[in-house]
């Protein structure tokens, strides 16, 4: 009963021109995720910094997930290849400082995928609530 | 028909050869120079693997009729490698114990004019490992 | 600190149906800077609209949040309606609670404390948004096309007409490409150089054109709007404004056997030349490899027979530079190289062709005279064989051919067959094909009369080896149908060559930024909805460097490519997005991180001077961003190692109090 009343803190970062369009569409069709998922708009996967991701975890999120146009089809021809790269590496920095790989995610959602969209959701949110709470990062003093 | 589909499988598997890639253009068998010797020709050794018709292939004598030349690899467009693919249906006979067209005793009587020696050679490499 | 209002939108009962839009109003009452906060049934419409306007003027606004669909949906009309009261557009957020929560979500209360969260995030990142303006910069009402064949040609007329200056550049003596090759044209068969030479002849006259011909592009700079190129005008060592193209030099000249590259080296011209006859600019052009006055100073009777005295063996390469507003690249296509075919014996014999000779065999203005005589022997051929796809469609060597299919093989190949059966009935023709392709008007039509009016056999098949035989071409091929192998006596053998872009597609591409596929062809912005223009701004696309092409078809995207310039430089100012990249130059350290993942070639740096500690004076390297260049993807702002560079409109601050906004 106690695992029911945890609602992780989520935060989503979708680019522009695919992944936010493609959570419109998921809301069009009524797809049902979780409300713990909050989407953040970027203009591209390519403009999150690590420092947005460690500062959701210094925070208090228990999972970061990142969606992006997929490879090749960048609005801007290349982001989300380097998208791609920096977060393989800050996802293996975050493995090892103690933070599960399972709490990070980089996502591919095109703006046609409203379902893939809230699918991915509903498993991520699932994922991050069987993982429990993420204290490892959480700077205290940010809590009052 | 379900163990043509595991033959067809393991021919895949030994050769490496995706005989998906095939468009059907036929300059395998137009570059094969066994191609008269032949039943069933190049572009069909990969027909009839890409849709599990191997009974047949397996019971033909076109398949020792391949002189190994690899023209039809270096010619085909696609890279599908059919004499690769020959190879590996050779070796599925050979494996399928009790099933063999060539056993080694039964080698001489084989032996005429109309037998490329290439075959033959081949086929006594494997046995003798 | 800003004063912001906060408007939450009922959207009829699309929000209000399962978000408590008064509580959300109400709890976002309190959020920092927050002095208004209304919630309505429909914000978008004429009357919601309103209620912001008053609201803005009341309260004396400077940001406002609006609670509703998403930005995707209403974001202009809301910018709009804060700047008709007087407000900056960009202090405007949306928060997306129909979207992105009442509708995905059946819970009131937990739609209602998702809206909150949402509500707050907005109003965390509008107050640290500062008002934008977006750049402007002039336009120069001049477009330059680079590559002067059919693609090219349509294009500047159809800027010209449009009363805008356009320079052709072209690197060959002559305009006209490969259209002014070609014999007749498919499904029509009307002659090719009746119906391009007299646009050749237009884009001579037309007041607006000027033509660069023998000409390079050498260097291009700037942005859309604003281009400074710089051309190289190859000395042909005759005077252009002099010459009359009366064409007694190319008669006269003594170094009779230079390979004649307009008719594929299948015959010789001069070291002097006029490519053809209908040429344009018809002028002289010297070979500087063949010229024996050029080489050792021996001969000069060009310059002796010239009456009007055009001749110059000082020349030297000239370079013109230019402004121009928009550039269009049409550089076109050429046949691959058959040289690694060795199966079809190409380098062997002279009687194994490619489909452009044979274009020009049939050619009346051709090395025969438009007669169909062998090249070895010069005798009729009454047996020819074609083979399609050669190079097309191959994926099994990248050096050997193209994965692509060329798409105007088929069709050439049946018009050739027609045409060959047309004129020598007493020939037989065979055609090879592994597929026939003819989409387009009339093209089936086309193919089909060439096999059943014209009897030429098509044969389901490929061609595996040619073999040259005394004077005939054994033709070793299968027929698919038939389940044999056909071994044919051919006289000549016609081999549909893979086409490729022309070679100087990939510098020029560098030069201007302009992004490519893996076979060398120029990118398009979208494939299906931007397809003559390239990803970077004021570059356009036209003709086959785009992809194969026939003519039709290139002439309908030269066209569009013609209008898409038109529509630029139509424009006296062009207005940027203003959520472009921007480097605090105090915290720049040059390190060039950020130029290296620019896509668009945005970044450039300058020596400033900084003041230093003691009066002194520090030069150092910074990264300046062209806004007018910028498409603010914010790639450069995540590689910059000192946080210099940032992006305006989804700032590092702004990004991280909306991550605070959520988390708290």
């Amino acid at each position: 009963m106690q695992v029911n009343e945890y609602k992780p803190k989520i935060v989503a970062f979708c680019c522009n021109w695919c992944s936010y369009a493609g959570a419109d569409l998921a809301g069009s069709n009524r797809l049902a995720y979780p409300a713990e998922v909050k989407v953040i708009r970027v203009p591209c996967s390519c403009r999150v910094n690590p420092m947005f991701i460690l500062r959701a975890f210094q925070r208090g999120a228990d999972g970061v997930i990142l969606c992006g146009c997929h490879p090749g089809d960048c609005h801007y021809t290349s982001g989300n290849y380097y998208t791609r790269r920096r977060m393989a590496l800050l996802f293996s920095m975050l493995d090892y400082l103690g933070i599960e790989k399972e709490r990070t995610r980089v996502e591919w959602v095109s703006a046609a995928e409203g379902a893939k969209f809230a699918a991915t959701m509903n498993d991520f949110v699932k994922t991050v609530t069987a993982l429990g709470e993420n204290k490892r990062l959480e700077d205290l003093r940010c809590k009052k | 028909m379900e163990n043509s589909k595991n033959v067809c499988d393991e021919i895949v598997r030994i050769s490496k050869v995706n005989p998906r890639k095939c468009m059907k253009c036929g300059k395998c068998s137009g570059t094969c120079p066994a191609y008269d010797e032949m039943e069933y020709h190049p572009h069909q050794f990969v027909y009839m693997v890409e849709t599990g018709d191997i009974e047949p292939l397996l019971k033909s004598k076109s398949i020792y009729r391949c002189l190994s030349c690899f023209a039809c690899i270096d010619r085909c467009p696609r890279g599908v490698e059919p004499a690769k693919l020959v190879e590996a249906v050779r070796l599925m006979v050979v494996r399928q114990q009790g099933n063999n067209h060539l056993k080694p005793d039964d080698i001489p009587e084989l032996l005429d004019e109309d037998l490329p020696q290439q075959a033959i050679v081949s086929a006594f490499r494997k046995y003798t490992k | 600190m800003q004063r912001i209002g906060v408007f939450v939108c009922w959207c009829g009962s699309n929000i209000a149906g399962t978000v408590d839009v008064v509580k959300v109003a109400e709890a976002l009452k309190s959020e920092p800077g927050v002095v208004h906060s209304a919630n309505y049934q429909y914000m978008c419409s004429q009357a919601g609209q309103q209620l912001i306007k008053d609201a803005i003027k009341e309260h004396n606004l400077t940001g406002i949040v609006v609670c509703s669909c998403s930005p995707r949906m209403h974001e202009a009309t809301f910018r709009k309606t804060a700047a008709a009261a007087g407000l900056n557009p960009y202090m405007v957020e949306i928060a997306n609670i129909r979207e992105q929560c009442s509708w995905i979500h059946k819970d009131m209360q937990e739609g209602t404390e998702k809206a909150i969260v949402l509500g707050r995030t907005a109003i965390a990142k509008v107050n640290l948004n500062a008002p934008l303006k977006p750049g402007e910069s002039p336009v120069t009402k001049r477009a330059l096309v680079i590559g002067g064949g059919i693609a090219g040609i349509q294009t500047a007329l159809d800027i010209a007409d449009a009363g805008f200056e356009v320079d052709i550049v072209e690197k060959k003596p002559t305009i006209g490409g490969k259209m002014a090759q070609l014999d007749k044209t498919f499904p029509t068969l009307d002659c090719a150089a009746c119906i391009l030479t007299p646009k050749m002849v237009d884009v001579a006259q037309h007041e607006k054109i000027r033509i660069f011909s023998y000409s390079e592009v050498e260097e291009v700079k700037g942005f859309v709007g604003n281009f400074d190129v710089k051309i190289r005008k190859k000395a042909r060592y005759v005077k252009e404004d002099v010459c009359t193209g009366c064409g007694l030099c190319t008669e006269k000249c003594p170094m009779k056997k230079v390979p004649n590259d307009f008719n594929l080296g299948m015959d010789n011209k001069r070291a002097i030349y006029i490519p053809f006859a209908q040429a344009v600019p018809k002028i002289a052009t010297i070979d500087a490899d063949y010229c024996n006055m050029l080489k050792n100073g021996k001969c000069g009777v060009c310059a002796k027979v010239c009456t009007a005295k055009a001749i110059d063996y000082t020349q030297k390469d000239e370079f013109v530079e230019e402004k121009y507003g928009a550039i269009v690249a049409a550089t076109g296509f050429n046949p691959i190289s058959m040289d690694k075919f060795d199966e079809f014996a190409y380098s062997q014999s002279k009687d194994v062709i490619t489909s452009l000779e044979f274009e020009r065999l049939m050619n009346a203005a051709g090395p025969t005279a438009g007669k169909l005589l062998r090249p070895s022997d010069g005798v009729h051929p009454h047996k020819i064989v074609f083979v399609q796809c050669v190079g097309s469609r191959c994926a099994s060597c990248a050096e050997k051919g193209k994965e692509y299919c060329s798409k105007i093989c088929c069709m050439y190949t049946a018009k050739h067959a027609m045409l060959t059966r047309d004129k020598y009935p007493d020939t037989d023709v065979t055609v090879f094909y592994i597929d026939v392709r003819t989409p387009g008007k009339q093209f089936d039509e086309f193919y089909r009369r060439a096999a059943e009016e014209y009897g030429v056999h098509y044969i389901k098949g490929m061609v595996g080896k040619v073999s040259p035989e005394g004077n005939k071409l054994i033709v070793q091929g299968s027929d698919l149908i038939a389940n044999k192998q056909l071994k044919i006596e051919a006289d000549l053998v016609v081999l549909a060559a893979a086409i490729e872009p022309d070679k100087s597609a990939r510098p020029l591409a560098t030069m201007l930024t302009a992004s490519m596929d893996t076979n060398d062809f120029f990118t398009e912005a979208h494939p299906k909805l931007r397809p003559v223009e390239s990803p970077t701004a004021g570059i356009f696309l036209s003709g086959a460097c785009q992809g194969p092409k026939d003519i039709p078809e290139t002439v309908s995207q030269a066209g569009a490519a013609a209008a898409k310039v038109i529509g630029l430089l139509a424009k006296d100012k062009l207005t940027g997005n203003p959520c472009v990249a921007q480097s605090d130059e105090l915290m720049c350290n040059g390190c060039s991180s950020c130029e290296k993942v620019c896509p668009y070639g945005a970044i450039t740096y300058a020596d400033k001077e900084f003041r230093g500690p003691n009066r002194t004076t520090l030069i150092r390297r910074v990264a300046q961003v062209n806004e007018a260049i910028c498409q603010g993807c914010g790639c450069c702002t995540v590689a910059c190692p000192s946080g210099a560079m940032d992006l305006k409109g989804f700032a590092n601050k702004q990004i991280m109090a909306e991550v605070d906004a959520i988390c708290k």
